[in-house]
């Protein structure tokens, strides 16, 4: 029987991609930065990683075996999510605390919601953040032993200056911080590879780092220093090209998208100048997850012969 | 006075106003940070869940149907207020924990359900063991949140503390700690539910509140009821008929066509044979 011939139901045109192949490169975007992470802080980073891997892994596993749902292990999103809650913890962490996040993160936020596809908000950055709430000691305290002292966005909410030399450690991660979110260039070799392999569009990183910078500088400081740190500072990089991006809950619409990333930018200026604590990206993104149906509601596009045409 | 015991195991197991009714939400959430605020606060709403449900029973006749509520209301509020002063009087340190809570009860969506629900229309005995059903049940939904709560969070069962202070998980103490484990608990109920009008288990009625007639206020809904039955019912004989109606005409067409094509095939044979010859 000749091709031709055969006649199917459709689509007859797919893409090659599955979810897997999408979370294997998100896996491999963020090796950079965690490879830096582990060369940075030492072997206990490495081991964070690997216990909040296992225990993301492990407790969809198990929720999904007693349950009797269909297993999703293989398709790599519980690895993300574990990779994500690492990379978000300070490195001289003990173990269990990681670990139990990686649980709440998987069961609570994921699972109990539907599981992959279904989850209201990024379960990594609802781990991170139920970990921030529970403890708040261990969960800010990035000292270690060659790298003490505050990170980057404390000295600025201090009210420090910075020159262009912390600028390039900044750059560069040779600041304290968490695991992940120290390296800017890493993190950068990473979230260009996603885009370049269009696993994610660049509007969402980019109007969010955008507007952090417009804000800090209306807001904040009239000094290119000073806005140059909140770029590179905290967890803003990691966030954007790799949390605010998540699939599940950034937008689909383009419009809906730019939305998005401006919220987030708002959000994450307000929280870090006019806030109690330096940072405020993980509650930002969190938050704005919870406005996407309603951002996607507004952004719809019209439909093909619809457009101009006023419903 | 069987009937009692069945009031108080309808209260604290089958009608749970705290897993199975969802009554009372606020003070669960709110209060319920130790095991001593929720005892005393599940305690104190019993007292006065009994005494106004004793209160308002003996009264139903007296009560104009219009003006009900604020009856209740006034009712309420007098023995809270009574509650709210003996506390201070004898357990300060749990009235300040308590705080606007205690005040909070007359407005306790379960002191005013079961007033309406039960005191309105039974008497006064029964009205007084729902009373009690009603409150430990709630004292009971509250113990268990707050002592989950508290070993979580704070490490301590009744101020006892046995886990060291690295190992407590400070959210559970706060708002959305409350909700975790009231949705976790609510959901373990299910998972082992004692069948009521309210969790589905009861027969369905196939009214939108569940035709649990016995429990609602006012005879309108019940005659409604009957009346919704008898249309329901009529419209099923009606359907009933007309299948029956339409089965018996497609079986008579069937044997006609079964008739037809017989004698057609007997023709045809007929037919062949005189082919053959």
């Amino acid at each position: 029987m000749s091709k031709l011939l055969n006649v199917s139901a459709s689509p007859h045109v797919r893409s090659k991609e599955t979810t897997q192949s999408i979370m294997a490169d998100v896996c491999i975007a963020m090796l950079p930065a965690t490879a830096f992470g582990v060369f940075h802080f030492g072997f206990h980073a490495l081991l964070v990683l690997i216990v909040t891997v296992a225990a993301c892994v492990l407790s969809e596993y198990v929720f999904q075996k007693i349950m009797k749902l269909p297993l999703t292990v293989s398709d790599m999103s519980a690895v993300v999510t574990g990779m994500i809650l690492a990379l978000n913890m300070p490195a001289n962490i003990p173990l269990w605390i990681p670990a139990l996040g990686g649980v709440f993160a998987i069961i609570v936020v994921k699972q109990l919601y539907g599981g992959i596809g279904q989850n209201f908000m990024n379960p990594a950055l609802a781990g991170r953040c139920f970990l921030l709430i529970s403890f708040a000691g261990k969960m800010s305290d990035f000292a270690m032993d060659s790298w003490s002292g505050a990170t980057p966005l404390a000295q600025l909410k201090a009210g420090e200056a910075m020159d262009a030399a912390d600028l390039m450690g900044m750059f560069i991660g040779k600041i304290p911080g968490t695991i992940g979110e120290v390296s800017v260039v890493a993190l950068l070799v990473g979230g260009i590879y996603l885009a370049a392999k269009k696993v994610i569009s660049l509007r969402i990183p980019v109007t969010y780092i955008l507007t952090v910078a417009v804000f800090a500088f209306i807001f904040g400081k009239q000094d290119m220093n000073y806005v140059l740190a909140h770029i590179c500072g905290g967890g803003l990089v990691f966030g954007a090209f790799f949390m605010a991006t998540d699939y599940v809950t950034s937008p689909i619409t383009p419009k809906g998208q730019i939305v998005f990333g401006v919220l987030l930018g708002i959000l994450t200026g307000l929280f870090r100048i006019f806030g109690g604590s330096a940072e405020g990206v993980s509650y930002a993104i969190i938050i704005s997850n919870l406005l996407v149906p309603l951002i996607e509601r507004f952004t719809l596009p019209a439909a093909f012969g619809k457009e101009g045409k006023k419903s | 006075m069987n009937k009692c015991i069945e009031r108080i195991y309808n209260g604290i197991i089958k009608e749970n106003p705290t897993f199975v009714l969802m009554l009372g939400m606020c003070p669960t959430l709110a209060v319920t940070t130790t095991a001593t605020n929720g005892v005393g606060m599940g305690l104190s709403t019993t007292a006065v869940l009994v005494f106004s449900n004793l209160i308002i029973s003996a009264l139903r006749k007296i009560i104009p149907d219009r003006v009900r509520i604020p009856a209740y209301i006034v009712i309420v509020a007098s023995l809270v207020t009574i509650v709210q002063l003996l506390l201070q009087a004898f357990v300060p340190s749990l009235y300040s924990s308590l705080g606007i809570f205690i005040p909070l009860i007359v407005v306790n969506c379960i002191i005013l359900g079961r007033a309406e629900a039960y005191a309105a229309k039974n008497g006064p005995l029964e009205s007084a063991f729902d009373g009690i059903g009603m409150g430990l049940g709630f004292t009971v939904g509250l113990t268990c949140i707050a002592i989950v709560r508290e070993i979580l969070g704070a490490g301590a069962v009744f101020g006892f503390e046995f886990i060291p202070e690295d190992f407590r998980i400070t959210i559970f103490g706060l708002a959305p700690g409350a909700f975790f484990v009231l949705a976790g608990l609510t959901a373990l109920q299910n998972k082992f539910k004692a069948p009521s009008a309210t969790n589905g288990s009861a027969p369905r009625s196939g009214l939108a509140c569940g035709g649990n007639c016995a429990s609602c206020s006012g005879a309108s809904c019940m005659s409604n009821h009957a009346a919704l039955e008898a249309v329901r019912e009529k419209a099923e004989a009606e359907a009933a008929a007309a299948k029956k109606a339409a089965a018996e005409k497609a079986a008579a067409a069937k044997k006609a066509a079964a008739k037809k094509a017989a004698a057609e095939n007997a023709a045809g044979q007929d037919a062949q044979a005189a082919d053959k010859e």
